[in-house]
């Protein structure tokens, strides 16, 4: 739809813009610093808080003008506003005098002190001293579980977390109650809040109350921890994150914004699972296996040469890449033991469902939608895959998708879609059509027009008759299943309904029929003038980039160690226990004399090694891995190397030049390694093409992981040493280990924390796109490896 | 659990509705009617009749006035404390009664007997003062019609 | 002099039932309405008689109906609310012809539901009227027997039916987009507008909401026309107004009488002029959330454009007089804490500056309040002003307060320099 922009005015210049949007929207994407708590981008308007306020005037001669809410005012052509007029001065001001009558001023031992959009907002209100002079309110807190703390004294009343937990999470277990000057939000009783997106409280709430409670057991204020753009591994969804750390730790993960995938949230398990990196359990130094003791024993470097050499000069090598390890880990193992050799790791059904659904998305005529697109499709058919467990936040945009034919109903009514309130009270229980064929209950299942939970034959079966229903061709298999019948009729129908209808299906309950299924029905939609798109869920981080690469599955390489080929084993992040039988693996390590293990923690394979290599976690490594939508991102370390934890990339590298088994492999820096691997998988060229190489410099500068106001350089080691040691290099990225460097808005890949000036909290990230949820600024992070069709 | 007369109550209220939730000002009043105030049990209760959760159904109820979430007593005294019974001389209404009950606003006799809650405004201004125990209105009120009032409640 | 809404009440309240009312000449409107007029016949004629919202904000009742458009949301109804919330402390008004003609107002609802094409009606009433809410009930069951209410009404094919709700408490629940809230079940926070409830409303349908009064005009406009309604009144505004007076006065009361009638008139020769030794010291007009009027402004005609005129607002028309031997701090610091727990707690100006505005009139009635607090009560007054809050609830509440300190500022100031309050 084209839309037909407007000119309007403020603080006297012109402007030409998009009359969809609401005025504080529309001021924000111009750069204008108004203040505001109820509005969020993702959220809409309701118009509670007031602090947004401008002065309208009703034309040019209308000096006097009248305060309006800018978030509740239609942009209009003609429109004429000033956002400086001394009676908004007086009034903002206000606002936050009211607002702070009952806040504990608690800013130092307030864990958003720094961060926080009420202090940001009062320093931009310019309100600085108290007039209030009687007993403030006071509320008790509550539990809300392991992840949350919640301090209600701080609380400003913005509403935003009911807004975020219930109208755009679909929680309900978060509510607000009481009235007047004694409104409290919270549970009912204590205890944990049940969403699955409870922790993006922390980042909604524009004060304290909810904070991260992992962050409080090693707190550190936002400017002193140093940051890293990276990517979240926890399932296939790609979103991406900043990673915090100080003194070797990792403090907190948040949320980095990508317009494309996950917007301004999280996931709570992308939120809050990375403890396992700081754990005493991580695998530190070098370790053999010493066989008089059969114990595992750190060694020294002369050591490990001696070792390594003997386990792979003249040996038959064999090596297990894995779906959670990166690209250019998995292409250095396969580099090093030859693709004939290298194997995914993964069984061999996964590896045959991967493959089937690699095909469906590089010969389809229809394309993997991004979270974005998901959102914004009119009709959601769920086959065979429980999003909300596989990837919560694919399963976050199915309930923002559900919401397009209120936001419709609305606009024929002449509400917009930004009148957040209105929208809900006029429609009500209307919801896009979204059905969901599961074998178990979802917790989108509120969601769903029509549910069918059914073993995946059922719905494999379900799938091909809607298909054949939408390509008029006679049902292969529906039979005589009257109810299934009318249900695909159903469905059928209103997918040919609707516009651009979303197919999730994914590799869950390993049945390669459903992911047929799904893309024929995506094939008879795109035959039949619609344009639909298939979102197939892989199941780990990294799983479709590694099945784009060539090898055979863990069963082929099960076979061919029974036949006694394999002398050593070379095994990349990877707890093959948890892949395959235990008696297999047990009897394929039997037969392997050595076995080398690359991993960061201890698990039931790193324990089998005869060598292993501390390899670094996402936090302490580089790498790019490929999300179910077939994007390729980038992480970076926010750890800089240290002792022997590196990349597993770089340990292969160390093993090829010890051993010297193939000279033509060479790579120095991160980059080699990307150059290498393109080289060999021409696939992939697109990631060395957009993600910016490590020589790669923005204003002549390196892009700074540390904050401005970092502190404590000099001293932060002086138990060791009093004379400050030189930052840490970072051959691998653009991004330096240090306060110095380039702090602007950098390329979005490379966004290591959001600030702007006037803008410490998290609302900075507004500065970093073209608009308020927006693409960020310069495009989203990532690049697509499969073409957009359609 | 909900008796079967409140379910009863509360589904003859819900025929007035498009959705059960709607419904849920309705049965708040139903359970406090039969049990007098609505305790954190009966908050459960009509959160299961009405499929909301007990956070949703505790939302409304502390939002209005006449729910009471705290035990109260048997009878509840509502005197007027608005602006006509201001002028009128509530004040030594609530002196007498606080006097004579031990009471001040908000509290409950030791025996149950009596709450005593300020409203603001009853809509019998023009004979003003006012109060209201339980459904009944009195107006006109001096401190001599008092203790004859409050007999009527056991 | 006519008194239409009240001439069939008697002044022990006992209601007609619904053969006496009948046999009185009501409900002819009604049955002339859906049998022989247009919908758009009905509201052309209820626009030209100029019957203004007698609600509190005096919106013309035809113009409020036009909004409403022909079709519904989807497959939904349309709504037809009666605002019998009444909760304005002075105002006393509705409850007087719920509890003496309740068929009045059902023959008005069902003309205003056909007129706008509801097929749904409720009447949203005060938690504390139980004797109204009783009788109502007993009359809504004498229409669905006599044919008036339900499927197929007098055979004309229009369905409608008539619920009770009785509220919960809290003023706020009057405010007609809180009051929808309310009604769905939900907190009765207000609604933001536009959109108006006539386009999104009651379950997200179009959806008229009238008040008590207003809806009660329409069957006799129907029947008795346009013009009669509007020489009804003194003014360019038509039909007659209920009035009421509370305070030391001799003969506090409840008057029908000609839109346009002084405030003199109506406190003195109504209500009896002021007790034996008392003195007229202020007026609030229309309930509390009215700017006061003082003595020289008596003669002012209380319709809406006059009193508007007289710096005040007409609002319920029922006034509350200030006597000289009650403290208007005090008198003044009623209101406002009431406007202040009534606060839904929406937005920030009301639910934090009335509570603060609150304590600072304790204070000085507690002897403790310093000359800074007069301009921060002042600054309060234009903080909260109308549009810088969400509704019209906390600019309400600063009416009095604003014209207050204009009238009284000697007495504040005495409160301050004497440390205590001056009529204790
Ligand atoms: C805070 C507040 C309280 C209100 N209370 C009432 C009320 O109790 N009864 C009423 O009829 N209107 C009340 N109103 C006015 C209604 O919002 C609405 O304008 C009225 O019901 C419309 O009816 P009318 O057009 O017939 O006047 C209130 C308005 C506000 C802002
Ligand atoms: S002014 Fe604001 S807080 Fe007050 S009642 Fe209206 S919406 Fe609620
Ligand atoms: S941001 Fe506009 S009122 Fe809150």
């Amino acid at each position: 739809m084209e839309v037909i922009m407007v000119k309007i005015q403020i603080d006297g210049t012109f402007y030409e813009v998009n009359p969809d949007k609401n005025l504080l929207h529309t001021c924000l994407a111009l750069g204008f610093d108004i203040p505001y708590f109820c509005f969020h981008p993702a959220l809409g308007s309701v118009g509670a808080c007031r602090m947004c306020a401008v002065k309208k005037f009703a034309n040019a001669d209308d000096k006097k003008g009248r305060i309006v809410m800018s978030c509740m005012e239609p942009v209009t052509d003609g429109l004429i506003i000033s956002t400086s007029d001394p009676d908004i001065k007086v009034f903002r001001a206000a606002v936050i005098e009211s607002l702070m009558t009952n806040h504990p001023h608690d800013c130092p031992i307030c864990d958003e002190g720094g961060e926080c959009h009420l202090q940001d907002m009062t320093v931009m209100s310019g309100h600085n001293y108290r007039r209030f002079v009687f007993k403030k309110r006071t509320y008790s807190n509550q539990y809300l579980g392991p992840f949350i703390h919640h301090e209600m004294n701080r609380c400003i009343q913005c509403y935003r977390c009911v807004r975020f937990y219930r109208d755009y999470a679909g929680g309900r277990d978060l509510a607000v109650s009481g009235s007047a000057n004694h409104v409290y939000f919270g549970r009912q009783t204590e205890g944990a809040l049940e969403s699955e997106f409870s922790g993006n409280l922390i980042e909604v709430c524009p004060t304290g109350v909810f904070t991260d409670k992992t962050l409080k057991e090693h707190y550190t204020r936002k400017w002193d921890m140093t940051y890293a753009p990276s990517i979240c591994i926890q399932c296939s969804a790609g979103c991406n994150i900043t990673v915090g750390e100080r003194y070797g730790s990792v403090r907190r993960i948040l949320s980095r914004y990508n317009g494309a995938v996950n917007g301004y949230f999280l996931c709570d398990r992308g939120r809050f699972g990375y403890l396992s990196t700081n754990s005493p359990e991580r695998i530190k130094g070098i370790m053999v296996r010493d066989p008089q003791e059969n114990i595992q024993k750190e060694i020294s470097r002369d050591g490990y040469l001696s070792v390594i050499n003997s386990a792979i000069i003249g040996k038959k090598i064999a090596g297990i890449g894995s779906p959670v390890a990166s690209l250019e880990a998995n292409f250095a193992l396969e580099a090093m033991v030859g693709r004939e050799n290298f194997y995914h790791g993964i069984d061999g059904e996964k590896f045959d469902l991967e493959r089937t659904a690699i095909q469906i998305l590089k010969n389809s005529s229809v394309h993997s939608p991004s979270l974005k697109e998901i959102e914004r499709s009119d009709a959601v058919l769920i086959l065979g895959e429980d999003p909300a467990i596989s990837a919560p936040m694919i399963a976050l945009a199915v309930r923002q998708a559900s919401r397009n034919r209120s936001i419709r109903m609305a606009a024929k009514s002449g509400i917009p879609s930004w009148n957040d309130a209105a929208v809900r009270e006029l429609a009500q229980k209307i919801k896009s059509p979204v059905f969901i064929a599961t074998p178990l209950t979802t917790s989108l299942d509120d969601l769903a027009e029509l549910r069918y939970n059914s073993p995946t034959s059922d719905i494999a079966r379900l799938g091909s008759v809607i298909s054949s229903i939408i390509d008029k061709i006679e049902p292969l298999s529906a039979g005589s299943d009257k109810s299934l019948n009318d249900i695909a009729q159903r469905i059928a129908g209103v997918l040919m309904d609707a516009e651009n209808p979303v197919i999730i299906t994914g590799l869950q309950h390993n049945d390669k029929k459903v992911l047929q299924a799904a893309a024929n029905i995506t094939a008879a939609l795109h035959h039949n003038g619609k344009k639909p798109s298939i979102s197939i869920i892989f199941p780990e981080c990294n799983s479709l980039g590694l099945a784009l690469m060539e090898g055979g599955s863990l069963d082929n390489l099960f076979e061919v160690i029974l036949q006694g080929d394999v002398e050593t084993l070379i095994i990349l992040e990877n707890d093959l226990y948890k892949r395959a039988d235990k008696k297999k693996v047990d009897s394929i390590f039997k037969k392997c004399k050595n076995v080398i293990v690359l991993d960061s923690l201890l698990n039931e394979t790193s324990k089998q090694a005869d060598i292993l290599l501390p390899s670094g976690t996402f936090a302490e490594s580089t790498g790019t891995i490929v999300s179910s939508e077939g994007r390729g991102q980038r992480y970076y370390r926010v750890l800089p190397v240290n002792g022997h934890i590196k990349d597993s990339w770089k340990h292969i590298s160390e093993m090829i030049e010890i051993t010297g088994i193939s000279k033509d492999l060479h790579w120095e820096h991160f980059d080699d390694i990307v150059a290498s691997f393109t080289d060999s998988y021409p696939f992939f060229s697109k990631i060395r093409e957009i993600i910016p190489g490590s020589e790669f410099r923005f204003f002549n500068e390196k892009i700074a992981r540390q904050t401005i106001r970092f502190s404590g350089r000099t001293a932060m080691n002086a138990n060791d040493s009093v004379s400050e040691p030189k930052p840490p290099g970072d051959d691998d990225s653009p991004l330096s280990f240090s306060m110095e460097g380039y702090k602007g808005v950098p390329p979005s890949d490379l966004v290591s924390y959001y600030w702007s000036p006037g803008w410490n909290s998290v609302q900075a990230t507004n500065k970093y796109m073209d608009e308020p949820y927006g693409s960020a600024k310069g495009g989203n992070p990532g690049v697509l490896l499969f073409d957009h069709k359609t | 659990m909900l008796t079967d007369k409140e379910k009863d109550d509360i589904h003859k209220e819900m025929n007035q509705y498009p959705y059960p939730e709607a419904t849920c000002i309705d049965a708040l009043k139903v359970v406090q009617y039969h049990r007098g105030w609505i305790s954190d049990d009966a908050v459960e209760d009509i959160a299961n009749e009405l499929k909301m959760t007990v956070d949703e159904v505790d939302s409304v109820a502390t939002f209005y006035t006449r729910i009471y979430r705290k035990p109260v007593g048997r009878n509840i005294i509502l005197l007027c404390d608005g602006t006509s019974c201001l002028v009128m001389g509530y004040e030594s209404v609530y002196e007498y009664i606080s006097k004579k009950l031990n009471l001040k606003f908000g509290e409950t006799t030791d025996d149950k007997r009596f709450t005593l809650l300020p409203v603001s405004c009853l809509g019998d201004c023009d004979h003003s003062p006012a109060l209201m125990i339980n459904d009944d209105h009195y107006n006109n009120l001096t401190v001599n019609k008092i203790d004859e009032i409050l007999e009527k409640y056991l | 002099m006519e008194t239409p809404l009240t001439q069939y009440i008697k002044p022990d309240r006992l209601p007609p039932g619904i053969e006496d009312y009948k046999k009185a000449g009501g409900y002819s409107g009604t049955i002339k309405a859906i049998k022989e007029m247009s919908p758009s016949d009905i509201k052309t004629l209820v626009k030209s008689s100029g019957l203004s919202g007698r609600g509190g904000a005096g919106f013309p009742t035809g113009v409020k109906w036009e909004l409403v458009p022909v079709d519904a949301n989807g497959n939904g109804y349309k709504y037809l609310v009666a605002n019998a919330d009444e909760m304005e402390p002075g105002t006393f008004k509705d409850r007087y012809l719920l509890e003496g003609n309740p068929h009045q107002l059902l023959a008005g609802m069902i003309i205003a539901s056909y007129a706008i094409g509801a097929q749904k009606a409720y009447i949203f009433l005060r938690w504390a009227y139980k004797k109204a809410e009783a009788i109502i009930r007993k009359a809504i069951a004498e229409a669905y027997d006599a044919g008036y209410l339900g499927n197929n009404i007098l055979g004309t094919g229009y369905d409608l039916d008539i619920y009770i709700h009785s509220s919960a408490g809290r003023y706020i629940c009057g405010e007609e987009t809180a009051l929808l809230n309310s009604l769905e079940g939900k907190r009765g926070i207000p609604r933001t507008k536009p959109p108006f409830p006539a386009i999104s409303g009651l379950f997200g349908q179009p959806t008229a909401v009238n008040n008590v009064e207003t809806l009660c005009w329409i069957s006799h406009i129907i029947e008795k026309g346009a013009d009669w309604f509007r020489k009804l009144s003194l003014t360019g505004e038509g039909g007659t107004k209920l009035y009421g007076v509370s305070g030391r006065v001799r003969n506090p009361g409840l008057w029908e009488l000609p839109m346009g009638t002084t405030m003199r008139e109506i406190i003195y020769d109504h209500a009896g002029g002021m007790l034996e030794g008392y003195k007229l010291k202020g007026v609030i007009p229309g309930g509390v959330s009215t700017d006061f009027m003082i003595e020289s402004q008596l003669d002012t005609k209380m319709d809406f454009a006059s009193v508007r005129a007289a710096g005040s607002r007409l609002g319920t028309g029922t006034m509350i007089v200030l006597d000289d031997k009650t403290c208007p701090v005090a008198f003044i610091h009623s209101m406002i804490k009431f406007f202040a727990q009534e606060s839904c707690g929406w937005c920030t100006p009301c639910r934090e500056g009335l509570p603060w505005v609150e304590k600072i009139l304790a204070s000085f009635e507690n002897g403790t309040a310093k000359y800074d607090d007069i301009e921060i009560l002042e600054f309060h007054t234009q903080y909260m002003a109308p549009g810088n809050t969400f509704c019209a609830h906390a600019p309400g509440a600063m009416e009095p307060l604003q014209s207050g300190l204009r009238y009284f500022r000697e007495e504040f100031v005495r409160h301050i320099n004497e440390k205590h309050c001056p009529w204790r």
